[in-house]
């Protein structure tokens, strides 16, 4: 297999399917990302992959660390090696310096790459996004001077990197590598991807690869087949429909936070919250849902939004209910050699819908407690309809429907809201772990109803 | 101009933006190019990969080892056992600290370490190493240690006049209780060594390591071998902070003794999840406490009882133990104080040194007294703070005068006009009073930070200078470069010092055989130590110069000027020589090029078994004001805006200086609310990842940050006028604590809160529950029915 990195084309072989591109780089003497978690936590390994984006071609942040190398097949990656040319620093690179954005400096190529990836955002604004850097982590400096370097680019430079995203990105094509460790396999159809799958079904999907690779780093899980889904079309869907909006599996989340205008309120307050951008450039829905995490971040909201999983196996389609989807602890529904093609979400959206997560940090964490509610209420301010959906407070996402039925047609006050936080304790059995007690999350779970009720009980049925 | 002063960007920022700056692991593949992947490894040929076995138990003996079946897996070389040990198998002086123990003493400690051709042979060699153990009892906390008398050192005491009586005697008096999480390092950076033997037979070993002549001392020990054989470089660290002072040295050894037994050059390299399982962390403390007081709040006499986790192992446990007493005044007056410490052993990692070095945990437990006393009055905190500030002229407790403490004062008031400190408590007030689901919190704490090693030996420092003759310098010093830019910080005094530019000078990488016997770079202190030795080096090369340069210039010696590369005579810069020519003369004079210099901290002395002395050369003095904003459903929170005041005496670079108050202020920050170090019932660290144990990240920075140094701020007696800034702002973070006390306090009745640290959201739900329920019942409330079971604290 052959990729293109920092502008030169190489050719990887007898590498083991799992080697991730960031010991691939360092090995290579490519020794300026740097490996601080292994987990993608820290954006230390960041590099950039030639993307097509919303607004066309784009450099696109992730972490190296978790990437397989067989995934980069026909893509093109830039370092922090490539971005200084002819001797003189990227504008990025200069504004670190002068602000004084690096102490011990192991940090530092991470967040000059994902400088760079938001300086060359086709369809960024005057004002650079912050938030474009909350994936990397520092820990000298505390941000400030960061900050300011950031706050002080402006437009990207007409240069050679400019001008390459007027050229198309490189296209995903269907690609297969072997060697002796194992082989990766990535079909380039729904119908290429099923059928190998119904003679593979031991095979392990591998979308953003995002929650892959830290098993394989971390646990050390090693797979002797990997199918790759990031070239199939038809996971790659965004439509629009009368009574449902139809999203791609395989979308990764930060595409979808920028494709999805007029997202219900639940998913506008899930898609900041969820990981870090480098993780949302990579992470996909589907991904998200197939892993079945208690406390993975999109179920609650999808949950409330009465979401619906289409999968597709040899033998055709079904659609299935989201709340009939999470059957145990890390189980689906999904049945060998089945993928998850797409997530529904019915139309119209409902009126009312929010997100909490309770975590110890308030950006880039893993949930104690998260919470998706929607509602609807009548003329009368009463409830006509209401979806009450937790993580982290069951071995799996959960919907309370008993305590949903006992709302509906209840008036939405401070009453209602008692007896439902009443059977919440009675429904709820969380666990108690490092993230939080149980205690904490049954009074959170009680406690973000309360909120989403002191914000919306006083609006006059609009969403905010 | 003047190089000194100078805000000029860290000396490897460059390298550091363009992925050019190396580090230890990087030295195995930097300058290969992408063909030659794997094919050879051009630095190290022949590198082995070391990986741990690790004990499942926080505490047991080991029964059986067999490690046939590791030799088994193919690329498996060979396992590392006490057997191969040619010297000592230990990690520390302390001889508490077995390289292969037999009798574990926390979850996860190696037991043995397997060599391979790559690190996934040796990862699954030491899968198959067949180990037994016979479990033992383990203490897990400060309370369990308490109770089975299970302490490493202690009781140490320190104190000023009969605090028993002058409790008995105070008009009112109260008590109090604070327990005080760790904190992991978190270097981004994790423990690194290679070792190899050079080509005189000789042991070098490339580290990461913030005291390269314990690391020295350590591997010279294990193998057996005088310290000259043994030649340690740190070429630069992806971060420290005190984590890498001694417990780098375990991994030195471990590659070192590879490297002795196999021939061959070996890398220990820990990733995260093993770095964090295996490292020691910032001690958890537990704070006791009583005070008298009168009515205006002003300290009569105070008893302070401090307990630190250590861990199985002494390591530094015992200093720093020390310096949280010696803070335990903060920069408050305590006519009688009384503080004993124990330091307590449980079956965790040996806890060791963390910016602050216990000077954190001594003064959060002041200032939480002083909170309480100030809320148990119904008197604004900061007022109480202020009336107990050290006046000019008094003394610690143990029995150091307090120099300059009038810039606590000067601090203070200027703080709290800059900040507007009184219109926002007004305005807070105002928005408190409207808002019953959020309530912000406002505090202002004081740093008075002792610098100087306790170690009184520690405060030395070496260094050597050399000219070439084309007029550029090397300069080598026994700091090590953590990113705190001491390198940049020499790199300045020596240009300013020598008269030549930043250009001219290299600052070489730190090494046993350029400076033997140096101290850590630790305390603080780097810059102090390594600036005023190099200063001095570069002295004495311009007292040989100048002879020289006068010939040439026609003036007499005393008169010569050098500067910027220049030399001169006073006063007549237009008449100059380059600054190379003269370097070339005086070489063709058989003048001598290259000298050493040397430091030591004048007149401190502390005497432990008295509790009395001056182990301080100076205070380093700051101030924060911080505001926070808390959500009372969920005990989550916002940092509003810090406001920093901090005395850095006459800067040596004001870059340098902002990043380490910032990023101190920030790392304190992160301590004292979302850092949390969670053993499990077995011992294991249940944080123990970065998905787990949550730094600060964007969101943590303050929205507004304002940092100002203190102005005509001299210190006399310390290289250049400047003050130590490595660690004191850190403390400044114990303001952002008192902050979210503050905001709890308004969701009841304002009285005293409890909190222990971290303060994670889940603490201070429960902190702002205890207050409304205390509202509530005061107020002869119902309390809403919303289902909740009785409350149980989460700890």
């Amino acid at each position: 297999m052959e990729f293109v990195l920092n502008g030169r084309r190489v050719q990887v072989e007898n590498l083991a399917p799992q080697t991730t591109l960031l010991d691939y780089l360092r090995a290579s003497g490519l020794t300026g990302s740097k490996e601080g978690c292994a987990e993608g936590e820290c954006g230390a390994c960041t590099v950039v992959l030639v993307r097509e984006g919303p607004a066309g071609t784009e450099y696109r942040g992730v972490n190296s660390c978790l990437l397989f190398l067989p995934m980069l097949a026909g893509q093109e990656v830039y370092t922090v090696e490539g971005l200084a040319q002819g001797g003189k620093l990227a504008e990025v690179q200069a504004a670190m310096v002068r602000h004084g954005g690096s102490q011990c400096g192991y940090c530092t190529p991470g967040f000059v790459m994902s400088l760079f990836a938001e300086q060359y955002r086709p369809d960024r604004g005057a004002e650079f996004d912050l938030h474009a850097l909350s994936g990397n982590l520092c820990r000298c400096t505390g941000y400030r001077p960061i900050k300011d370097a950031a706050l002080s680019l402006g437009p990207a430079p007409d240069d050679a990197f400019k001008a390459r995203l007027r050229e198309p990105a490189p296209a995903l094509g269907p690609a297969v590598y072997e060697s002796e460790q194992g082989r990766f396999v990535r079909p380039g159809s729904l119908e290429e991807c099923l059928t190998f799958l119904a003679l593979h079904p031991e095979a392990k999907l591998v979308a953003g690869g995002t929650d892959a690779a830290v098993e394989s780093n971390l646990r050390y899980r090693r797979w002797e087949l990997l199918v790759g889904l990031e070239a199939i079309p038809e996971l790659r869907v965004f439509e629009e429909h009368a009574d449902a909006l139809e999203i791609g599996a395989g979308l990764s989340l930060g595409e979808l936070e920028r494709r999805w205008k007029g997202a219900p309120q639940a998913v506008r307050d899930l898609l900041p919250l969820f990981a870090s951008p480098l993780i949302r450039n990579s992470a996909t829905l589907g991904g998200n849902l197939g892993t079945a995490s208690p406390i993975g971040d999109s179920p609650p909201a999808l949950l409330a939004l009465d979401a619906a999983v289409r999968i597709a196996g040899k033998d055709g389609e079904r659609v299935v209910p989201l709340a009939e989807f999470f059957k145990a602890y890390r189980q689906t529904a999904l049945g060998r050699g089945e993928v998850i093609v797409s997530v529904r979400v019915p139309k119209p959206y409902p009126t009312h819908s929010r997100f909490y997560k309770v975590a110890k940090r308030r950006m880039d964490d893993i949930s104690t407690v998260a919470a998706g509610f929607a509602l609807e209420l009548d003329g009368a301010g009463r409830v006509a309809r209401v979806r009450l959906a937790y993580g982290g407070v069951a071995a799996t996402p959960v919907r309370l429907f008993a305590v949903e039925e006992a709302l509906t047609g209840q008036p939405w006050n401070a009453s209602s809201l008692w007896r439902a936080q009443g059977m919440i304790a009675e429904v709820l059995k969380p666990i108690s772990d490092h993230r939080g007690s149980a205690e904490y999350r049954l009074r959170m779970a009680q406690k973000l109803l309360e909120k989403f009720y002191h914000e919306t009980a006083h609006t006059e049925g609009v969403p905010r | 101009m003047k190089a000194v002063g100078k805000a000029i960007p860290h000396e490897s920022a460059v390298e550091h933006v363009t992925g050019r700056a190396l580090y230890t692991d990087d030295l195995l593949w930097y300058g290969h190019s992408p063909a030659a992947y794997a094919a050879q490894r051009a630095r190290f040929p022949d590198l082995l990969h070391a990986w741990p076995v690790l004990a499942p138990h926080a505490h047991a003996r080991v029964t059986a080892f067999d490690p046939s079946r590791a030799l088994e897996v193919p690329g498996v070389v060979t396992v590392l056992t006490a057997e191969d040990v040619p010297g000592v198998a230990q990690a520390s002086h302390h001889q508490d600290e077995p390289l292969f123990p037999a009798e574990v003493m926390f979850h996860g400690q190696p037991v043995a370490w397997v060599l391979g051709e790559s690190l996934e042979a040796a990862r699954l060699g030491a899968a198959r190493v067949h180990v037994e153990y016979e479990p033992l009892p383990a203490l897990l906390s400060i309370e369990e240690a308490i109770a089975a008398k299970s302490f490493l050192a202690g009781p140490l005491r320190l104190g000023r006049g009969d605090a028993a009586s002058a409790l008995a005697r105070s008009p009112r008096r109260l008590s109090g209780e604070v327990r005080i999480g760790g904190q992991e390092h978190f270097y981004l950076e994790t423990h690194a060594s290679i070792a190899h033997l050079d080509e005189t037979g000789g042991v070098m070993v490339h580290a990461s390591t913030q005291h390269p002549s314990e690391t020295q001392e350590v591997v010279a020990m294990v193998l057996g071998l005088p310290r000259s054989q043994v030649t340690v470089q740190c070429l630069r660290m992806g971060g420290g902070f005190g984590g890498k002072e001694t417990q780098a040295n375990p991994y030195a050894a471990i590659a070192a003794l590879g490297a002795w037994k196999t021939r061959r050059p070996v890398r220990v390299r820990l990733p995260r999840h093993l770095d964090m399982a295996l490292s020691g962390k910032r001690h958890p403390f537990l704070g006791r406490y009583e005070a008298g007081f009168d009515d205006e709040g002003r300290l009569l006499a105070a008893r302070i009882e401090l307990y630190s986790d250590g861990g199985y192992s002494l390591d530094l446990s015992e200093p720093i133990l020390w310096r949280a007493m010696f803070h335990s005044d903060n920069a408050y007056f305590v006519p009688d104080l009384e503080v004993t410490g124990y330091v307590c052993q449980t079956h965790k990692t040996s806890q060791t040194a963390f910016r602050g070095f216990g000077g954190p945990q001594g003064m959060v437990v002041i200032e939480d007294l002083l909170d309480r006393v100030a809320r148990t009055l119904g008197l604004p905190p900061e007022a109480v703070r202020e009336r107990n500030f050290y006046q000019e002229g008094q003394r610690t407790h143990y029995g150091q005068e307090v120099k300059d403490a009038g810039r606590i004062h000067a601090i203070w008031s200027q703080l709290k006009a800059s900040s507007g400190l009184e219109r926002r408590r007004a305005e807070l007030a105002a928005f408190n009073a409207s808002s019953p689901h959020r309530k912000r919190g406002l505090a202002v704490t004081p740093v008075k930070f002792g610098i100087s090693f306790t170690a009184t030996f520690y405060n030395q420092a070496g260094a050597l200078v050399l000219i070439y003759r084309d007029g550029s310098v090397q300069v080598n010093h026994g700091g090590t470069e953590m990113g705190q830019g001491v390198h940049t910080k020499v790199l300045q005094v020596a240009a300013q010092s020598l008269g030549v530019p930043l250009e001219h000078i290299r600052i070489m990488p730190t090494r046993t055989d350029k400076v033997p016997n140096t101290s850590a770079t630790a305390a603080s202190t780097g810059s102090d130590l390594n600036g005023a030795a190099v200063h001095q080096a570069c002295e004495i090369l311009k007292e040989r110069l100048a002879p020289v340069a006068a010939r040439y210039l026609e003036c007499p010696p005393e008169r010569v000027r050098f500067e910027e590369g220049r030399v001169f005579p006073e006063g007549q810069p237009e008449r100059f020589v380059p600054f190379a020519r003269v370097v070339e003369t005086a070489y063709l004079e058989r003048i001598p090029l290259f000298a050493q210099g040397y430091y030591r901290t004048p007149d401190i002395h502390f005497d432990k078994g008295k509790g009395q002395g001056k182990p301080f050369h100076y205070f380093a003095y700051g101030a924060a004001v911080s505001e926070v904003e808390v959500d009372g459903f969920t005990g989550e929170y916002r940092f509003l805006r810090t406001d920093i005041l901090h005395d850095v005496g006459d800067s040596l670079s004001p870059l340098v200086d902002r990043g380490q108050v910032e990023g101190g202020f920030v790392q304190g920050l992160g301590w004292l609310t979302l850092e949390e170090l969670v053993w499990d019932a077995q011992g294991r660290l249940a944080t123990g990842g970065a998905s787990t144990y949550k730094l600060p990240s964007w969101s943590e920075l303050p929205e507004v940050l304002e940092v100002r140094f203190l102005e005509r701020a001299t210190e006399p007696g310390v290289i250049y006028g400047s003050k130590a800034v490595g660690e004191p702002p850190f403390m400044l973070a114990i303001s952002v604590r008192e902050a979210l006390k503050d905001a709890v306090a308004a969701f009841g009745q304002g009285g005293v809160v409890e909190l222990d640290a971290p303060s994670t959201p889940e603490r201070v739900f429960w902190a702002i529950e205890k207050a409304r329920a205390e509202k509530e019942a005061a107020a002869g409330e119902v309390p809403l029915r919303d289902g909740a079971r009785p409350v149980h604290h989460g700890d």
